[in-house]
């Protein structure tokens, strides 16, 4: 229960009806991309200003009442989730682009900006804001500082954190701190990229400032299609081997181009086809970028690719990355629940770990849907499923389970990009030990004594407790 | 029981070697579990310690009870090429990894200043050379790390995948600590392929007009691997020098070097192979010729004021080795100057929202005005309080910044 002087206070700060209490308008909130969990909040604050937030958080101080930030709601580890006891802080009002320093490659947002309105909004200049999640038209920065979020194209020009230069952080008793300076340069430790990725558990990005990157002005990219995944898999080894950098390598696996292909998404994917490689390569030069083209083509024919379609005109291109754009969407539509996976693996044991993972599906009898980022060993083992019927909840789980500790054991680890969220909580003790939990847990309190930011995520609970 | 006597009971004679000049006893642990031991052993004894790498960037005079040294805390401990990810111990000479790699047709995209430098220094101050342009800074190659608390925990971050989001970025904090935060004794880093073309493009003139042609190459979209305006000192021709360097295929390489050379109006010289890699290496080795460096970010736009900053405060007659970074905004100097004159163009910076690091430094200057400081508000708490989390005893001697 929130005490009713902190309600008279909140609506003080952003005005009566920017505060939501009743049931139904907290049902919205109720959930993030996955649907598997659900969590309503006690309250939603919806501010529209920077200092609307910074007395938001002192107010909730001052009473000791946990928060949850909230951008668009797109986060798939249920990370912004708040419960009856907190305050869900809403930052889609937020939406403001500060300053575009073309000069400089820089942008300054508020938190609420939509990634892909960014990145519209700077086109003219020639610039680009390079991190291009595939939510990314709905998706906020703020959500994507917050989780570290990647991309298609994070491949050649990095995650989030490589693109954030500065940050003004609301932290959770309220005050203002300005991390990282306009051109980039710490004040001392790197605390921009501490805080990156730090789901909401730091405080609150209340300002963002974004390196802008050149949009390459030429582009190919091909479609391979593969008998198996295994070829496919061992295809992306031997480029990301062979050093090339390609901008994009991603891959969608038989039973996710079947989906595609039925939903209204279709890209003309073939539907005989074990998986297909997407690779896409970008420059400043067209010979040069033609060249690469014509070698990764043969790497891919030597590679056993059936067949290699190339695509220089942004129509074409677009179209084969339509498939792979949507696959999510599609994915959603096909069952009522849907369990994404985000682990990552050293690229290397790409090809062995997805032959793991379709037998994983066979023993459980459940379909997987792989659709991920294949040049980083980003994977993303789909269950799309009907949460309903008796035991497939469970199976799911337990087949994802599996996936999980195969990742671990070939090397890798537990999300890649979507963060820990409360969904993979359970997790954290097997890619980290006591001691190392431990050490971050005292990180989390110097940033937040209280444990009023995002409590319960990340961190498993037991690392919480003081030693 | 003497210090020395401890570490032989703890880890064995091996574990001993020669005391520095100053008699401080010197522990050379082969193994992370010997460190741990050094490390629990230093906590409850109350010594303090100094971390030791190579010695070839910051002086090794921090007053300690005992000397610690990554020197056998070396080699490459796991390399797959097909992964593109090398794991390697702290202590290895950044030079071995370099060849070693470099016979693998690797290579880790990172150019160091100084000459001796140990992998865990490279790390531990974070200084990254010229390639920041094209590949950024040290964290961008560092996928994870191994490092030893003052109590002797091994925290662990990060690890051989290039995308993990799994729990806090512990490796960005300790990248860059100087050491504050434990002993790193082994990372992960990112590889690339060795590239067929390697081309450094040099041109002279004058430092403002020099500075203007590198933004005109900027304003054209193109983003070269390396972008240095080089003050005489740090130039090998003697004279205020825009270095390009560009890597890649044959094809890229041409059409840039082109597209460069129209953008710039520049005449440049070309310099290619062992040439270019002699320029690369006596502009950076030059940068310890004197005892103190630091580093000051600034807008790419506001490079001209924070070289007439440094010029004014610390290098009036224009002898000094300044490195410019012209697309990440970032001016590096080195020369002598004393504390009082370092804390007065840290205060000055700061004012323009220009970050000072101190980076290399006597231990009296050092000492004395910290590696960091003249911080934003709050950001000074953050920095302390995270320091003491990692080291609450104050068990490494490593002077990070004025206590606010
Ligand atoms: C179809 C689909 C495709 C996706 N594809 C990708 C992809 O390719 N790559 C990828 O990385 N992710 C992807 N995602 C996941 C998701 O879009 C990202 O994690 C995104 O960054 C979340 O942004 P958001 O605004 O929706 O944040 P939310 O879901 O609202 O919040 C996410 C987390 O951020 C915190 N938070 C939000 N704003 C702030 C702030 N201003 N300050 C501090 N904390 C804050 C929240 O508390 C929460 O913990 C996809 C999701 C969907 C549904």
């Amino acid at each position: 229960m929130i005490p009713s002087q902190a309600l008279v206070a909140l609506a003080d700060a952003v005005g009566p009806e920017w505060l939501r209490t009743a049931r139904a308008n907290l049902d919205t909130f109720s959930s993030d991309g996955l649907p598997t969990h659900l969590s309503r909040p006690a309250v939603a604050v919806i501010p529209g200003s920077r200092d609307e937030v910074f007395r938001i958080l002192r107010i909730l101080h001052h009473f000791r009442i946990p928060f949850v930030a909230r951008g668009a709601g797109t986060g798939l580890s249920g990370g912004a989730l708040a419960d009856e006891a907190s305050v869900l802080i809403v930052l889609t009002r937020l939406n403001r682009i500060l300053e575009i320093d073309a000069d400089n490659r820089r942008a300054v947002v508020e938190p609420g900006v939509v990634n892909a309105r960014l990145t519209a909004a700077v086109e003219p200049l020639g610039l680009h804001y390079a991190p291009d999640p595939s939510s990314q038209t709905a998706c906020t920065i703020g959500g994507n500082v917050a989780e570290n979020a990647g991309g298609p194209h994070c491949l050649k020009y990095g995650v989030t954190s490589n693109h954030i230069l500065a940050l003004e952080v609301a932290l959770p008793d309220g005050g203002l701190v300005q991390l990282g300076s306009p051109g980039g340069e710490p004040w001392g430790l790197d605390l921009v990229g501490l805080f990156v990725g730090s789901e909401g558990t730091f405080g609150i990005a209340t300002a963002i400032t974004v390196r802008l990157t050149p949009i390459p002005s030429a582009i190919r990219t091909l479609l391979a299609d593969f008998t198996t995944l295994r070829a496919a898999g061992e295809a992306v080894t031997s480029i990301i081997a062979g050093g090339l950098v390609p901008a994009a390598l991603e891959i969608m696996d038989s039973n996710c181009i079947a989906i595609v292909e039925e939903s209204i998404y279709s890209a003309g994917y073939p539907t005989d086809a074990g998986a297909v490689l997407l690779v896409e390569l970008d420059g400043m030069d067209e010979e040069a970028v033609a060249s690469e083209a014509r070698q990764v083509q043969e790497m891919l024919a030597s590679g056993g690719a059936r067949s290699v379609q190339l695509a220089s005109d942004p129509e074409q291109r677009e179209r084969l990355w339509q498939g792979r754009k949507k696959a999510f969407g599609a994915l959603g539509r096909i069952g009522s629940d849907l369990l994404v996976q985000d682990a990552v693996v050293p690229r290397s044991r790409l090809p062995d770990v997805l032959e793991q993972i379709g037998a994983i599906g066979e023993r459980y009898q459940l379909s997987i849907c792989n659709v991920f980022h294949a040049g980083d060993g980003n994977l993303h083992p789909n269950f799309s499923f009907d949460g309903s019927q008796p035991g497939l909840a469970d199976r799911v789980q337990r087949a994802s389970a599996e996936i999980m500790h195969i990742c671990i054991e070939a090397g890798g680890t537990i999300t890649g990009e979507h963060g820990v969220g409360s969904d993979k909580l359970q997790y954290m003790p097997l890619v980290f030990t006591a001691d190392t939990l431990d050490m971050m847990s005292r990180v989390r309190q110097v940033f937040d004594p209280h444990d009023l930011a995002n409590p319960g995520k990340v961190l498993p609970a037991k690392a919480c407790q003081q030693p | 029981m003497t210090v020395a006597a401890k570490i032989r009971e703890l880890i064995g004679e091996s574990g001993l070697a020669e005391p520095d000049a100053g008699g401080t006893p010197r522990a050379v642990p082969a193994s992370e579990a010997e460190c741990a031991v050094i490390l629990q052993a230093a906590q409850s004894e109350g010594w303090r310690v100094r971390i030791e790498g190579c010695g070839g960037w910051m002086p090794a005079d921090a007053p300690a009870t005992l000397a610690l040294s990554t020197r056998r805390l070396t080699g490459v401990v796991d390399l797959n090429p097909a992964d593109m990810v090398v794991t390697v111990r702290a202590g290895t000479r950044w030079n071995e990894l370099r060849s070693l790699l470099a016979n693998e047709g690797t290579w880790v995209p990172l150019d160091p200043p100084g000459s001796d430098r140990s992998v865990g220094s490279v790390i531990a101050c974070a200084t990254a050379g010229p390639l920041r342009t094209g590949f950024g800074t040290i964290r961008d190659q560092l996928l994870g790390q191994t490092l030893l608390t003052a109590d002797g925990r091994l925290v662990q971050s990060g690890g051989r995948v290039v995308k993990n989001v799994a729990g806090y970025d512990i490796t960005k904090l300790a990248a860059g600590s100087f050491g504050a935060f434990g002993v790193i004794t082994a990372v992960h880093l990112r590889l690339r392929a060795v590239p067929r073309a390697d081309l450094t493009l040099v041109a002279h003139g004058n430092r403002d007009e020099l500075l203007n042609r590198a933004r005109s190459i900027l304003d054209a979209g193109l983003i070269p691997a390396a972008l240095e305006l080089l003050s005489p000192k740090a130039s090998p021709a003697d004279r205020w020098t825009l270095a390009v360097r560009l890597v890649g295929s044959d094809v890229a390489v041409a059409a840039e070097r082109d597209a460069i050379t129209a953008a710039s109006g520049l005449t440049f010289e070309k310099h290619v192979a062992s040439h270019a890699a002699d320029f690369w290496q006596q502009t950076l080795a030059g940068v310890t010729a004197t005892p103190t460096t630091l580093r000051m970010g600034a807008l790419p736009s506001s490079l001209d004021d924070a070289l007439d900053t440094i010029a004014h405060y610390l290098d009036e007659n224009c002898e000094d080795w300044i490195s410019v970074n012209v697309l990440a905004g970032v001016v590096r100097w080195s020369g002598a100057a004393d504390g009082g004159q370092l804390r007065l163009i840290r205060g000055i910076a700061a004012q323009h929202e220009m970050p000072v690091t101190l980076e290399r430094a006597p231990w009296s200057v050092r000492s004395e005005v910290g590696h960091f400081g003249a911080y934003r508000d709050r950001v000074g708490r953050i920095v302390h309080s995270l320091w003491k989390a990692f080291d609450p005893q104050g068990v490494f001697a490593v002077p990070l910044g004025d206590r606010p």
